[in-house]
């Protein structure tokens, strides 16, 4: 895990230094490479898949993993390969645009509460302790039960649900900048609040915004699928993993590789972009990577 | 310290005011007429549907609404139940003692499992054994909840047919029985704290290993046992007791799908029922009690925390 950063060479910048020890560290290069691997996979599904995934053949019902079927076939005769290729979208798509909205969402509001301080950090602090007191996947469940069942709407609960994380952490930040000599030299040169946050502190605090994205995509990842096993995401016929596994769990006796390869396919995802998300974060943190 | 409750009530109060807000306000999320889903048959009748808005205060402004729902709430008092026409409360009552029990189980797992692990993974820092935990902890990090429950069934149930599948049966009127139907969800939602836990202990730890009075410790001529575990585990205890109460919130919300996968009658269960029979008052009983057990939690937390440190006492 630790990495070594050569002291002979002569003084990087930080981001570049960030950069080469990210490049440098294995696991995260795997991880990304895995996650690589997975986005090909959905965007290239149509050409991949060699089935359609949600066409029905009664010829073929539950058949075991074979050469024509890769992953087997479902209860409705469907190839399980192509749904799992399929389904990659929807986790990809729900990861990446649920944590772009939790971002659009928790970092104006951090931003605002760490430069305002007073009343209206209190406000915004109480609002997103309050939104944290819910346990995550809990309050994704109740905002989508009353949003009504679809992606869309999965994708939105999932964002609201991880937006107080970055309002947390972007107010954190900002306090800390605050202090900073480039911070005081921006508001000392006439810079107006607004364009002292965006322009000087906001690239400042971007690594560590992309740090908890990074582990963020994973959780939502999971958050997708979980809401999609109830029923709250993804709608059938189209597929997703989550709405997967909660048709396999009715054969489980018999057809177990309806469970394994949906489940296997978020589980090596996931694993995946927690290794990203700590290389990542190892490469930021000269100190973390040392330890 | 009589100052410092003071204060951390002033922040609580507040945010439980928001949070009831926020859950009451769900409700105006919702598509279609709740008036139309409670009247079922009767939808045509006009009259039911006015009695049925009158009833539940649907034809009031939004803010009377809250501030009466609000004043019964505070008393413990969440409404009915759409669907079985039972009060909110008694059923989260009812249901609550399962969860704790499945969640007490869990946490007791992740804590044998997650705390020794963390302290020998530090101790053993950049070893070959401090990669295999690493890794063990990596995989439970990424492992959904779900997916790892339905694996155990087909292998533990299915496969050998060591364990029931599903159900479950009440500790008092059958220990034995109640713990084999409890162990496999138990299992799966203890080893994702586990891993968690896990990190919090391994980098607690190294930092309690590299401090003065561990080096002290050690120049005394102490064993290292005597050092890891007096000296340097006692201390890193501190973060990780106040991170071991907010992960106990966590098992909460995990117990949802788990107790789905192994039709346990929980609170987890509830919750998802209700979704499904859009049944809004109980969810948000079920949400707004959780959001309390959180909150009381990591109170607590807070409290154990300055207890055993005194720095913060002073603070």
């Amino acid at each position: 895990m630790s990495v070594s950063v050569s002291t002979i060479r002569p003084p990087q910048s930080p981001a570049r230094r960030a950069l080469s020890a990210f490049l440098a560290h294995k696991l995260a290069m795997f991880g990304l490479l895995v996650v690589l691997v997975f986005v090909a996979g959905a965007v290239f599904a149509p050409y991949l898949a060699g089935a359609d995934p949600i066409a029905t053949s009664w010829s073929a019902i539950r058949k075991a993993p074979s050469a024509a079927h890769w992953f087997g076939t479902d209860e409705n005769g469907r190839d399980v390969f192509a749904r799992v290729l399929f389904g990659a979208r929807a986790s990809l798509a729900a990861g990446v645009i649920a944590v772009g909205g939790a971002l659009l969402i928790g970092v104006p509001f951090g931003l605002i509460a760490g430069l305002a301080g007073g009343w209206v950090d209190a406000v915004i602090s109480r609002v997103a302790d309050a939104m944290l007191a819910v346990p995550f996947l809990i309050l994704a469940i109740a905002l989508a039960a009353f949003l009504g069942p679809a992606l869309e709407n999965a994708m939105l609960a999932i964002a609201i649900s991880a937006s107080p994380i970055f309002t947390r952490l972007a107010r954190g930040m900002v306090q800390d900048a605050a202090s900073q000599d480039y911070v005081e030299a921006a508001r000392a040169m006439g810079n107006p609040p607004w364009r002292t946050a965006i322009l000087h502190i906001l690239p400042n605090i971007a690594p560590s915004l992309l740090v908890q994205a990074t582990l963020s995509i994973a959780e939502a990842i999971i958050a997708e699928a979980s809401l999609s096993f109830l029923g709250l995401g993804q709608q059938p016929p189209a597929p997703s993993w989550g709405s997967m596994l909660n048709s396999a769990q009715r054969f489980i006796e018999n057809a177990p590789w309806l469970a394994i390869f949906p489940g296997g396919a978020i589980f090596i995802l996931v694993l995946a972009l927690n290794l990203v998300g700590d290389g990542l974060r190892d490469a930021m943190d000269p100190r973390a990577a040392k330890r | 310290m009589a100052r410092w409750l003071l204060r951390r009530l002033g922040q609580i109060l507040p945010t439980l005011l928001i949070l009831s807000f926020g859950i009451f306000a769900l409700q105006q999320l919702m598509p279609g007429d709740p008036a139309l889903i409670l009247a079922g048959e009767d939808r045509g009748d006009p009259q039911v549907l006015a009695q049925i808005r009158a009833e539940l205060m649907l034809d009031r402004p939004l803010l009377e609404q809250y501030f009466h729902w609000l004043g019964r709430v505070l008393v413990g008092d969440f409404g009915f139940s759409w669907r079985i026409r039972e009060p909110v409360s008694a059923l989260i009552l009812s249901k609550l003692p399962v969860t704790a029990q499945l969640a007490s189980m869990s946490f007791l797992i992740a804590l044998v499992i997650g705390i020794p692990a963390g302290v020998l993974s530090a101790v053993w820092k950049d070893k070959p054994a401090d990669w295999g935990i690493n890794a063990v902890a990596l995989f439970g990090i990424s492992t959904p909840n779900f997916w790892l429950g339905i694996m155990m069934i087909m292998f533990f149930s299915v496969h050998l047919g060591w364990l029931p599948p599903s159900g479950y049966v009440p500790l008092w009127e059958d220990p034995v029985q109640s713990l084999a139907t409890t162990i496999m969800p138990a299992f799966v939602l203890g080893t994702g704290v586990a891993s968690v836990l896990m990190r919090h202990t391994r980098a607690a730890m190294l930092t309690a290993l590299s401090q003065d009075y561990v080096r002290t410790a050690r120049a005394k001529g102490l064993m290292e046992r005597v050092v890891v575990a007096r000296h340097a585990l006692r201390n890193a205890l501190i973060p990780v007791v106040t991170l071991g109460t907010i992960e106990f919130g966590r098992l909460l919300a995990g117990a949802v799908l788990t107790e789905q996968i192994f039709s346990i009658p929980g609170f987890g269960k509830l919750v998802v029922d209700a979704v499904f029979n859009r049944d809004y008052p109980v969810v948000q009983g079920v949400v707004l009690v959780t959001a309390l057990i959180f909150v009381t939690l990591s109170l607590i937390a807070d409290i154990l925390a300055m207890l055993v440190n005194p720095r913060l006492r002073a603070a």
